[in-house]
C-alpha cells in the first residue's frame, strides 16, 4: 500500500487527513475519538483570551439539494467557549497520549502584540506541533477586531504572522479567509511575515435560506438571524481555485499549503493535493457523518495511489498546478465535440433542451415511430462547451471528444483576432 | 342482493378483517416517500412518460412541483389535462403506460419513477379551498352528455369550463360509471368515486339527471334537436355470452355484476361467498373478480382461460396480484358445459382442453371438470345496442359493434360526438375515456365557436 505519511511545514503525521479547527476538535473527548478513528492530525478548536466566547442557541443552517442532501452548512458559532486553561490542559494530555499525530493549536487573540506574546508561550508549553492563526472567522469575531477583519487586511496578516514567528518557535500556519477579492494578497502577506504555511479556506459569508412564514433567515435566534460562515461540499470549487491561485503564484513559490473546504472523499483530497496541498483539513464531512469517514478516505486514496504508481503523496502533489494557467494562454485552436453513446442514452432529452434553449442548438431531436425521441450531436454546431455532458443524468453517456484540427497551439496573446495581441 | 347467488354462504371473516383485505392495494406515499420519489424524476424534455399517458399529463412538470413543495400547483397541472387524475392515479395500469415509458425504467436505472403514486399524492394533498378552474363567460350553448362515466364527466367538465351549460343524462342512480360500479374495490376505496364527481361538478354549469336511459326513456333524435351538441359516453353495458346451455342457472353470472354489488355493499360480510370460485377470462376484469373473491375468503379460486399466458389481456402486474392472492390459473381450456346439481344450481364446469393448430384454436379432445359454487364470466363487455334504438341513433355509423368516431371524436352524424369504451379508439381504460371526453369537448367547443363567428 502507498505511504500516506507526510511532513508538512516540519510537522509529521501518519496521513494527510486532519480535522479542521471546529466543533469536531473542540475538546479532548472529540479529539481522542478522532485519533482512535485514524485521523492523522487535528487543528484544535480556536483558542482565545479569557473570558471565553459565549455562543447563541441555534447555530447552524444548511443548503439542501434534492433528497435533503446537504450541499453546505452555515454556522454562526464563535471560537471556543471553554476557558483557555482547560483547553491547554487537555491539549497537553492529548499530545502526550498521541505523540505520532499532528496536533496544531488554532489561535485568535486581539491584534495587539502583547496578547500574542502572552498566549504563545502557553501554547508552546503544551507540546503542540504548531499553531494556526485564525484570520478567517467571518462572523462575530470581526466585530471584536479579530478573525476575518485581520485576514482582510494584508498588512495585519503580515504583522501578526511576524509577531508569532518572533515570540514562538513552533511552525506557524496562517489560515486564510476567502472573504476577499484576491487570495494571493493574503498569502503573500503571510509569506512576507514568515509563515511556515498557509491553510485555506475558512468559511464564506453566507445566508442559506429564509423562513418565509416568519420572514427571518436561518439559523433563527429568537426572531432574528445573522449571516454565518459557509462550508461543506458546496465550497470546494471555491477552495480549489484559491489553493491553485496560491500554488501557481511565483511570489509564494514553495509555501506549503494545507487545503480545506468541502473535502469529504479521498477524491476531493487527491484533487487538493494535485493542486499543491501538502495536507488537507476536514470539518463538515466529519460533522455530517462522524469520524469514521477517515477510514474510507485513507483506503480510497491509498488504493488510487497504488493503481497509479504513486508511492507517496509527494509523487503526485502539485501535478495539476502546471496545467492551470491564465485564460489567455489556453489553446484557441483546441476543439472538442460532444459524442452521445446511443446504447447508454436513456432518452431523457435533457441535453437537447439545454443546448437548444441556452447553448448552440447542436443536439438534434428526432421523433421516432414509437413517439419517443432520439438525440444526436450536430458536430458542426457543437462548440464543445460541456453543457450537455453536465446535464446528462447518465455518467459517461456523453463524451467530449478532442478533434484533430490539424492546427498548432495558439493562444489569445498570439491570435490575429486579438487587437491587443503581443507582437511577434 | 344478487338473486343468482343468494344460496351461497357469507364470508367467515369479520367486518374489520374484510375492510383490511379491501384496503388500498397500493398504500399512499408518505411525505418523505413523495420527496424521495419526486427527486428521482429527471425532468425530461419531450418526456417519454407524457407520450405514454393517454391523457397527456405534463408529468415532469407536476413532479417537479411536488419536489418544489408546490402541491397545489402540481395538482392543477394534473387536473388541467385530466380532471379525473385522482382516480386515474389509482386505477391506471401504469406498468403499461407512463411508468413503462419512464426513462428510469431503463435497465441501468433500477426502477421507473412512481408516477401514479406521485399523481395521487399531489391530488390527495392539494388542499384546494375552491374549485381550481374557472368558467369562461357563458356562451349560451347547451350540450347534452349521455352517460356519467369518465368519458361523459370529463367532456362535461371541459365544456363547462369553456362557458357552456351541460346536462348529463345517466341511466343509473349514481354518477361515475365504472369508477363507481366496476373498478376493483381495493383500487378505488371508500367513496372516492363520488367525492371525485362532487369535486368535478364544483366548476358549476353541469346538471346530472339520473334515471335517464337512452334507448328507453330518452331518444337521440330529441337530444339532437334540443341541444347544440350531444356527446355519447355510453361505455359497454352488455356482457358477452358463453353460448352454453344453462347459462342463466343460479350460480353463474357476469363478473361485472358481482363487482357492482361488491362496490356498492356497505356491509361486506353480507356478500355471497363462492368458496370454490371459477372465473372465466384472462383480462383485468377476470383478475379483479378472482382476487376480490379471494379477499372475501374463498378457499379455492380458479381462473380459466382458453389460450396461453402470453395471450392474456391482464398485465404482468395484474397477474402478480392474482398469484399473490392464491388465484390458480388454468390455460388452454374452453368452457364446454355448465354442470348443475339436483336442484338446478351450478356445481361446476366441464372444460375442453385446447391447442393451437396452424394458428387456430381447436380442441385436443381431452376434457376435465372443475367443481365450483359459482362461476363468473369475465370474457368481455359488449356495446349495448338497445341504447341506439331510435331512428337517428340507428343512423350512427359503427366500427364493429361500437360507435365510429374520427380523431375529433365526431360520429358520422354532425353535432353528435362519442368517446370512451363505446368507441373503438384506443384502449378500454379510464384514462383513455377521460382523454376522449376532453378531446370531444374541445372539438365541440371549436365547432360551436366557429358557428358563432360565422353567424
Ligand atoms: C371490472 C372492470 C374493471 C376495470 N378496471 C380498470 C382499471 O383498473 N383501470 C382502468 O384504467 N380501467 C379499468 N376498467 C375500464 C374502465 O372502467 C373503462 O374503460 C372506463 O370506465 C370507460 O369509461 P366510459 O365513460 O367510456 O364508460 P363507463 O365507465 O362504462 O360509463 C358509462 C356510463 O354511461 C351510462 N350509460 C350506459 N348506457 C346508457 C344509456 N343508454 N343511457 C344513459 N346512460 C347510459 C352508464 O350507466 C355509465 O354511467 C375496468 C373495467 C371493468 C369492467
Ligand atoms: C460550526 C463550525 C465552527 C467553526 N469554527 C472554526 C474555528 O473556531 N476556527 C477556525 O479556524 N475555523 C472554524 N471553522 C471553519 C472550519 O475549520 C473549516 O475551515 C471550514 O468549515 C471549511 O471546511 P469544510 O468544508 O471541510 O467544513 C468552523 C466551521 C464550522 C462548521
Ligand atoms: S441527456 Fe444523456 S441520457 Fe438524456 S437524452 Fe441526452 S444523451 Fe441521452
Ligand atoms: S420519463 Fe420518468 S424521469 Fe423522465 S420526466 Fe417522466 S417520470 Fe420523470
Ligand atoms: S393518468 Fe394514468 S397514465 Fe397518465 S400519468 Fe397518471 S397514472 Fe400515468
Amino acid at each position: 500500500m502507498a505511504d500516506l505519511s507526510i511532513e508538512f511545514a516540519g510537522i509529521k503525521a501518519p496521513n494527510p487527513f486532519w480535522l479542521a479547527s471546529a466543533p469536531p476538535t473542540d475538546k479532548a473527548y472529540n479529539v481522542v475519538r478522532a485519533f482512535e478513528a485514524g485521523w492523522g492530525g487535528v487543528v484544535w478548536k480556536t483558542l482565545g483570551e479569557d473570558p471565553a466566547a459565549v455562543n447563541v442557541s441555534s447555530r447552524y443552517s444548511a443548503h439542501f439539494g434534492a433528497n435533503r442532501q446537504v450541499q453546505g452548512i452555515n454556522n454562526i458559532e464563535l471560537i471556543t467557549d471553554r476557558s483557555l486553561e482547560i483547553n491547554l490542559r487537555e491539549i497537553t494530555q492529548v499530545k502526550k497520549d498521541w505523540p505520532d499525530r499532528a496536533l496544531i493549536v488554532s489561535l485568535m487573540v486581539p491584534c495587539i502584540e502583547e496578547s500574542w506574546k502572552f498566549i504563545l508561550p502557553l501554547v508552546e508549553a503544551t507540546g503542540a506541533d504548531g499553531i494556526e492563526l485564525n484570520f478567517g472567522c467571518p462572523h462575530g469575531m470581526p466585530e471584536r477586531g479579530m478573525g476575518a477583519a485581520v485576514g482582510q487586511v494584508p498588512e495585519y496578516v503580515e504583522m501578526v504572522t511576524r509577531w508569532c514567528k518572533t515570540h514562538c518557535a513552533l511552525p506557524v500556519i496562517v489560515k486564510l479567509t476567502p472573504n476577499i477579492t484576491d487570495i494571493r494578497q493574503s498569502a503573500r502577506a503571510a509569506h512576507r511575515g514568515g509563515a511556515d504555511a498557509v491553510s485555506l479556506i475558512n468559511t464564506i459569508n453566507s445566508i442559506t435560506s429564509v423562513d418565509l412564514d416568519r420572514m427571518v433567515a436561518h439559523p433563527i435566534v429568537g426572531d432574528q438571524s445573522t449571516h454565518g460562515g459557509y462550508c461543506g461540499s458546496a465550497v470546494k470549487p471555491i477552495a480549489l481555485n484559491m489553493v491553485a491561485e496560491i500554488a501557481r503564484d511565483p511570489e509564494t513559490q514553495g509555501l506549503p499549503i494545507c487545503g480545506i473546504g468541502g473535502i469529504g472523499t479521498w477524491r476531493d483530497a487527491a484533487e487538493f493535493i494535485a493542486l499543491g496541498s501538502g495536507a488537507v483539513q476536514v470539518c463538515t464531512a466529519a460533522m455530517l457523518h462522524g469520524f469514521r469517514i477517515v477510514d474510507d478516505m485513507k483506503d480510497g486514496l491509498a488504493r488510487w495511489m497504488d493503481q497509479h504508481g504513486h508511492r507517496n503523496l509527494e509523487a503526485f502533489r502539485g501535478l495539476a498546478v502546471g496545467h492551470t494557467t491564465d485564460w489567455k494562454y489556453l489553446d484557441i485552436n483546441y476543439q472538442s465535440v460532444a459524442h452521445i453513446d446511443q446504447d447508454a442514452c436513456i432518452g431523457c432529452g435533457r441535453c437537447h433542451i439545454a443546448c437548444e434553449d441556452t447553448s448552440h442548438q447542436a443536439i438534434a431531436s428526432t421523433l421516432k415511430a414509437d413517439g419517443t425521441h432520439a438525440y444526436s450531436v450536430i458536430e458542426a454546431e457543437c462548440v464543445g462547451c460541456n453543457l450537455c455532458q453536465i446535464t446528462c443524468p447518465v455518467e459517461g453517456c456523453i463524451d467530449m471528444q478532442a478533434q484533430d484540427t490539424g492546427k498548432p497551439y495558439m493562444n489569445w496573446t498570439q491570435d490575429p483576432r486579438n487587437p491587443y495581441r503581443e507582437a511577434g | 342482493m344478487i338473486d343468482a347467488l343468494n344460496h351461497l354462504p357469507r364470508p367467515r371473516a369479520g367486518a374489520d378483517q374484510l375492510a383490511e383485505a379491501f384496503s388500498d392495494l397500493a398504500p399512499p406515499l408518505t411525505a418523505r416517500q413523495a420527496a424521495v420519489e419526486s427527486a428521482r424524476c429527471l425532468y425530461c424534455y419531450d418526456a417519454p412518460c407524457v407520450n405514454a399517458c393517454p391523457s397527456e399529463i405534463d408529468i415532469p412538470s407536476f413532479i417537479h412541483r411536488i419536489s418544489d413543495e408546490n402541491l397545489q400547483g402540481a395538482a392543477e397541472r394534473i387536473l388541467s389535462a385530466n380532471i379525473l387524475g385522482g382516480s386515474c392515479a389509482r386505477v391506471c395500469p401504469t406498468e403499461i403506460l407512463c411508468q413503462q415509458a419512464c426513462v428510469r425504467n431503463n435497465a441501468q436505472e433500477c426502477a421507473p419513477v412512481l408516477i401514479g403514486q406521485l399523481q395521487r399524492y399531489a391530488l390527495d394533498h392539494a388542499g384546494f379551498t375552491e374549485h381550481p378552474f374557472q368558467r369562461s363567460p357563458a356562451s349560451g350553448k347547451r350540450i347534452a352528455v349521455v352517460g356519467a362515466g369518465p368519458a361523459g364527466l370529463s367532456c362535461a367538465h371541459r365544456l363547462a369550463m369553456h362557458g357552456h351549460d351541460v346536462v348529463i343524462f345517466e341511466a343509473r342512480e349514481k354518477a361515475g360509471g365504472l369508477n363507481e360500479y366496476g373498478i376493483a374495490r381495493y383500487k378505488l376505496v371508500d367513496d372516492y368515486a363520488q367525492r371525485e364527481v362532487e369535486f368535478l361538478l364544483g366548476i358549476g354549469g353541469i346538471e346530472i339527471r339520473h334515471g335517464q336511459r337512452l334507448g328507453a326513456n330518452l331518444s337521440l333524435g330529441e337530444l339532437h334537436a334540443q341541444y347544440d351538441a350531444v356527446f355519447l359516453g355510453l361505455g359497454l353495458a352488455a356482457v358477452r355470452q358463453l353460448g352454453l346451455a344453462d347459462e342463466d342457472a343460479p350460480g353463474l353470472l357476469a363478473a361485472t355484476e358481482y363487482i357492482r354489488e361488491l362496490r356498492q355493499a356497505d356491509d361486506l360480510t353480507q356478500l355471497p361467498l363462492a368458496d370454490r370460485c371459477l372465473v372465466l377470462g384472462a383480462g383485468n376484469t377476470a383478475i379483479d373478480m378472482a382476487v376480490q373473491m379471494s379477499c372475501l375468503g374463498a378457499r379455492e379460486v380458479n381462473l380459466v382461460y382458453r389460450r396461453g399466458v402470453s395471450d392474456m389481456g391482464a398485465t404482468d402486474h395484474e397477474q402478480e396480484i392474482a398469484k399473490h392472492n392464491q388465484v390458480r390459473l388454468h390455460t388452454w381450456a374452453r368452457p364446454e358445459a355448465v354442470l348443475l346439481d339436483d336442484t338446478g344450481r351450478v356445481r361446476g364446469m366441464r372444460f375442453a382442453r385446447t391447442q393451437l393448430v396452424d394458428g387456430r384454436l381447436g380442441d385436443t379432445g381431452e376434457t376435465f371438470e372443475l367443481a365450483a359454487d359459482a362461476i363468473f364470466k369475465a370474457i368481455g363487455q359488449r356495446f349495448d345496442d338497445a341504447s341506439l334504438a331510435d331512428p337517428l341513433a340507428a343512423q350512427l355509423a359503427r366500427d364493429g359493434e361500437r360507435i365510429q368516431v374520427d380523431a375529433h371524436m365526431q360520429t358520422s352524424v354532425p353535432g353528435i360526438y362519442a368517446g370512451g369504451d363505446c368507441t373503438a379508439l384506443g384502449q378500454d381504460l379510464t384514462v383513455q375515456a377521460v382523454q376522449h371526453g376532453k378531446l370531444a369537448a374541445e372539438a365541440i367547443h371549436a365547432q360551436l365557436m366557429l358557428n358563432v363567428e360565422a353567424a
